[in-house]
């Protein structure tokens, strides 16, 4: 049997973060299965946790005009072959607040696990949430990942969310996150995500601009290769005057994957302004080429470009 | 002996000839320059060489250091020797110019690529993180360009208008860098519309039409841009339109 601080250094071993983050200090809290082995906390972030049998319930309340310069890390994973480990996270995030957290989910040695997550999320007036995810995943593609989020933005308030699967297999994964953002809030969600071999890559976000001047973005950079399967389902409504967003989906294709496209913008305003563009397509032969002519194999230049192409 | 010869090279797009049995021979280790009017053939001569998709299909032959390169595609020239700056280089989303240049530098260590960077006249301070997409502007795209081929240390570089948004003051790098290729016993292959890039070279050809109608010391080739050119039969092109002077 590991011990805890073991069992933290194995998990984290496996991201490539700061080495801050492995300050105890720095307020973090990880999960392995269903059992928390590690914890910290900062002044006005209350984290409550209740181990399920399959997996963590989570209530994080960040007080009313709390800011939390450092970001605070979360590590959910799993060490065994299989399992399945399900997160359950309420977030209330008090007005004028503002936090951001980096998570990693970690199954290094996944044969066969699941992964889900279920979040609401609530961001209050003026308050600003970013939660930047990062998964690394096996290479047996073993993996079944739900990540789901309803998300509330308040006045003013400001959500941000990043999803990076890059390294190893996807093997499942299905998103879906909704958001609904107030007068003024600001709503900006993307995802990058590397498939290989039969990958099956489901994303399904949905953004409702209600408030007046409110804004959102929804990114998606999606690579598919071998048979990897990618489906994209942007869609973001505006019902507010003088809201503004924009749908981005760039998918890059090669070998027998196949990717799919479906952006949809809804207006409900005169003055709101949505527009999208989504792009499916193999690498540039420009750019192929140019690095080819620099030495590259073809393989080791594709390699290079969608690196580019997903990196932050 | 040269290590590029180009012989009765034949090139169509859609049945007309682009280049027209065309010969020409490139010294080892000269600093050459090829001039000629917009639509000579140029960029289209440097992208056969190099054996980009789509300029495969030809006549006649390339011959590498004695041997033909035509069934070679462009990695395999590319790990023999030969390179190409673009006229208008591609651009990478996301891509450092830190990863960039190392992926064709022979030397990969983080001095030598800061280095290069100062040699075209970019600060590595400022540039080495900056990724080689749409927000460099023209001329610090063309000095990444250059500074890659640089890095690669080829046997022969084929530079499509190495000088077209420079800077007046940024040129003078430009030159050096050509200066070290040389040093680094490259062939260098400079197509341009410039006298000043021009003059870097040691020995010139004048293309029109898809054919080098002259060849020799810059001196006797530099005169096309300062007397208006010499009177050209050629395929009855107004001599004004070959040099782009007034009629
Ligand atoms: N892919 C193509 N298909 C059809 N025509 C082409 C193609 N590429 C080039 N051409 C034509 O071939 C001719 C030579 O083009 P090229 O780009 O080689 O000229 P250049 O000498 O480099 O000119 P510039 O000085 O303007 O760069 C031009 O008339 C051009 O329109
Ligand atoms: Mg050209």
């Amino acid at each position: 049997m590991k011990t805890q601080p073991e069992l933290i250094s194995s998990l984290y071993d496996y991201t490539d973060t700061d080495p801050n983050l492995k300050d105890p200090e720095t307020a973090h809290l990880v999960i392995n299965g269903n059992t928390v082995i590690g914890m910290h906390a900062v002044t006005g972030l209350n984290i409550k946790v209740k181990e399920l049998d399959d997996g963590v319930e989570l209530l994080v309340t960040l007080d009313d005009g709390t800011i939390v310069k450092k970001p605070v890390h979360l590590c959910f994973g799993m060490l065994p072959e299989t399992g399945i480990q399900r997160i359950i996270m309420n977030v209330n995030i008090g007005t004028n607040a503002q936090i951001s957290l980096l998570a990693h989910c970690v199954f290094p040695n996944a044969v066969d696990v699941q992964h889900l997550m279920d979040a609401t999320i609530h961001i209050a007036d003026g308050a600003r949430y970013s939660y930047f995810e990062k998964h690394v995943h096996s290479s047996k593609g073993g993996l079944k990942v739900y990540p789901k989020a309803v998300v509330h933005v308040g006045k003013n308030a400001h959500f941000k969310t990043e999803f990076e699967l890059i390294k190893g297999r996807v093997g499942l994964i299905d998103i879906e996150y909704e958001t609904s953002c107030d007068d003024g809030g600001v709503v900006d969600m993307m995802a990058r995500i590397s498939g290989r071999a039969d990958d099956i890559i489901k994303i399904k976000e949905i953004g409702h601009l209600n408030g007046e001047r409110s804004k959102g973005a929804l990114t998606s950079k999606i690579a598919v290769r071998d048979n990897a399967r990618a489906e994209v389902y942007n869609k973001l409504t505006a019902s507010g005057a003088y809201a503004r967003g924009h749908v981005d989906c760039k998918e890059i294709l090669q070998d027998n994957g196949v990717a799919t496209a479906i952006p949809i913008v809804e207006v409900h305003h005169p003055k709101a302004h949505i527009t999208h563009e989504a792009a499916i397509g193999s690498v540039d032969n420009k750019q192929l080429e140019t690095l080819m002519s620099r030495g590259l194999s073809e393989d080791d230049a594709v390699e290079m470009i969608i690196n580019g192409l997903l990196a932050r | 002996m040269g290590i590029l010869t180009v012989k009765d090279l034949t090139l169509k797009f859609n049945g007309k000839s682009i280049l027209n049995r065309l010969n020409v021979d490139f010294w080892d280790g000269h600093v050459h320059a090829v001039i000629g009017p917009n639509g000579a053939g140029k960029s289209t001569l440097a992208s056969t060489l190099v054996g980009l998709s789509g300029y495969r299909d030809f006549e006649g032959d390339i011959e590498f250091e004695g041997k033909s390169i035509r069934d070679l595609g462009v990695d395999e020239r590319a790990k023999r020797g030969i390179t190409l700056g673009w006229q208008e280089p591609a651009r990478f989303e996301g891509l450092p110019i830190l990863d960039f240049l190392r992926a064709s530098a022979k030397n990969k260590s983080r001095e030598h690529i800061e280095a290069l960077l100062n040699k075209v006249g970019l600060d590595p301070v400022n540039y080495l993180y900056r990724a080689v997409d749409k927000t460099l502007s023209g001329g610090e795209r063309k000095k990444v360009e250059l500074a890659s081929i640089v890095a690669m240390e080829p046997k022969v570089a084929l530079l499509d208008e190495p000088d077209s948004g420079i800077d007046i003051e940024s040129i003078y790098r430009i030159f050096d860098a050509v200066k070290v290729l040389k040093s680094l016993g490259t062939t260098v292959i400079l197509i341009t519309h410039s006298l000043a890039v021009l003059d870097q070279a040691e020995h010139a050809f004048l293309m029109c039409h898809g054919q080098v109608v002259d060849k020799g010391e810059v001196k006797k080739i530099r005169r096309y841009f300062e007397d208006k050119c010499i009177p050209c039969d050629h395929k009855n092109i107004p001599v004004q339109q070959i040099i782009g002077g007034q009629a």
